[in-house]
């Protein structure tokens, strides 16, 4: 990598020291997601069980609400095509969206390693998300349309038909993304004042995996938790994305959940770099 | 004896490592049962929109949830093959355990141990005799000793599959990615299996037999006579599983040479 990035900065003199590092450093950040998602493919064999464990969560979960269903119409405001529908895409983006970034900033915290990072003249947190996004493309494209594709064969899932529809789903899909990105995030950066954060790791996925709307769609909740669920940023990771894919939110609205994920992606941002600022002045290693 | 023996030795000094870092010990303790929550409030959710889950009450569905925590907790707590990979491999801890005279997968169980697991099983007692009371079984002399066998058998068959999945890793250099997927599957173990096609019930009952830990055998005390014979199954398949796993391990053992330097 560094010998590419060499013949980057040799190759541009003439854009002045300031530009040419500039450059550089955007070179940089895009190689992190390249050399991540070249990594992730070199496994790739280890990521195929997934396809079939997460096709297993569709399949069980579908016949667990069919039981539910009997022979209601619908509940919650899903019919029971609905509910398919949601059931695969949910566990589908979760395929895409889930990372490992709260580990592995954990460990960089409590290895000692995280030093290092800080000297390196690149903001740690950018680079995180970026190897992210690198494994987040390997995920979209190994694992969650290959997955989609076995989980339309075995069940009776509907694709959205209108243009909107798909295009609002990806887009929110991408946010999707961020946002658990960032909540992982948040979540790995509290290795820096609770030493061993693994029950906080742990809370965090339970909480993400609830109160997204993966395991129950929101609106099944009882009322008062629904609506303290829709001030919390995790309904844009799972139920809102769902909701525009199964057809629930259409036209207009879904510039409405598109907002309410775009507003959540801006607010995060500040404890992100509030904790980040107080980290540094935190900084010590244990053990080492 | 000498068993028994070295695994008082090991939990003082768990004990004596866990005084440390007291807040730790609490804060595991609570995640551990937040994520056993999670399948507690699925049910309580489906059953405000539901009677019967596949034929089968509230209560009963909580009564099965209820006996599948205490082996769970008893597995969590006495075998834990967690990162086993990197971190007796990949690390070289291997070679110190293969040079001491007790059996290696023992050590390496013991090494692990992790007593605030067995909160999840003692919470399973409770919840079952609330929802069993609410559902006026009684209690027959063959009850807790059948318990306990079921029980112990249910360890047996978590133990034989996560032995045999772990030692894939003598085998091959990352097959990882399959352990933690494992655990979101072994929860469907709870909920009545004939809600399931035909394909993901054999997959439950006689591949990775994750039934066998839950319903099955809870079936038995719910007096459910259609799954009163997989009831009576479960010792069987609990030695089976657990005779593969340890198979499984010992020759991985036999092929392992160290992972270098």
């Amino acid at each position: 990598m560094s010998d590419s990035l060499m013949a980057q900065a040799g190759g541009r003199p003439a854009g002045g020291p300031k530009q040419g590092k500039r450059g550089l450093l955007l070179g940089a950040y895009f190689d992190f997601i390249r050399i991540r998602f070249l990594t992730m493919l070199a496994y790739r064999v280890n990521y195929y069980s997934g396809i079939l464990i997460y096709t297993l969560n569709i399949g069980v979960n579908y016949f667990t609400w069919k039981a539910i269903y009997g022979g209601d119409e619908s509940l919650g405001g899903f019919t029971g095509a609905q509910m398919t529908t949601y059931v695969a895409v949910s566990w589908m983006a979760r395929a895409f969206y889930f990372n490992n970034l709260d580990r592995e900033i954990s460990s960089d915290i409590r290895d000692g390693n995280i030093a290092i990072q800080f000297i390196r003249p690149y903001n740690y947190v950018l680079v995180k998300m970026m190897q992210g996004l690198g494994e987040g493309l390997f995920r979209f494209l190994m694992l969650m349309i290959p997955g989609m594709a076995i989980a339309m064969l075995l069940f009776p899932v509907q694709l959205p038909t209108e243009l909107s529809a798909w295009a609002g789903f990806l887009t929110m899909l991408f946010f999707s993304f961020l946002i658990n990105s960032q909540i992982n995030v948040l979540t790995g950066l509290s290795a820096f004042f609770v030493e061993n954060n693994e029950g906080v790791m742990r809370m965090k996925r339970v909480i993400v995996d609830l109160f997204s709307g993966l395991i129950v769609p929101i609106s099944l909740f009882p009322g008062w938790l629904a609506r303290v669920l829709e001030v919390l940023p995790f309904q844009a990771i799972t139920y809102l994305p769902g909701s525009v894919f199964t057809g629930r939110v259409q036209g207009t609205g879904i510039w409405n959940v598109l907002g309410i994920q775009v507003f959540w992606f801006l607010l995060l941002l500040v404890p992100i770099i509030a904790l980040n600022r107080a980290a540094r002045k935190r900084l010590f290693v244990q053990g080492g | 004896m000498y068993y028994l023996g070295l695994l008082a030795e090991y939990l003082k000094n768990y004990m004596k490592t866990r005084l440390t870092y007291r807040a730790d010990f609490w804060v595991e303790m609570i995640s551990d049962l937040l994520f056993q929550a999670v399948n507690f409030i699925f049910i309580l959710v489906i059953f405000m929109h539901t009677d019967s889950l596949g034929g089968w009450s509230q209560n009963e569905v909580i009564f099965v949830y209820g006996f599948f925590m205490v082996p769970y907790g008893i597995f969590g707590c006495f075998i834990n093959l967690w990162g086993f990979s990197e971190r007796y491999i990949v690390k070289g801890e291997m070679d110190r355990v293969l040079t001491r005279p007790a059996h290696n997968l023992f050590q390496i169980f013991l090494e692990n141990v992790d007593p605030p697991a067995l909160a999840g099983s003692a919470i399973g007692i409770v919840i079952m005799a609330i929802s069993g009371a609410n559902l006026g079984l009684s209690l027959e002399w063959w009850t807790l000793p059948a318990m306990l066998l079921l029980s112990i058998s249910a360890v047996a068959i978590y133990t034989g599959i996560y032995t045999a999945l772990t030692s894939l890793s003598f085998y091959s250099d990352a097959p990882t990615g399959i352990l933690p997927l494992m655990y979101n599957i072994q929860s469907y173990g709870r909920y009545p299996v004939t809600i399931y096609n035909r394909a993901i019930q054999v997959l439950l009952t006689w591949v990775i037999p994750f039934a066998f830990v839950g319903v099955y055998p809870a079936a038995l005390f719910l007096e459910r006579e259609e799954m009163r014979s997989m009831a009576l199954l479960t010792p069987a398949v609990g030695a089976v599983f657990l005779a593969i796993g340890l198979l499984a391990w010992n020759h991985g053992v036999k092929r392992y040479k160290g992972a270098g330097s």
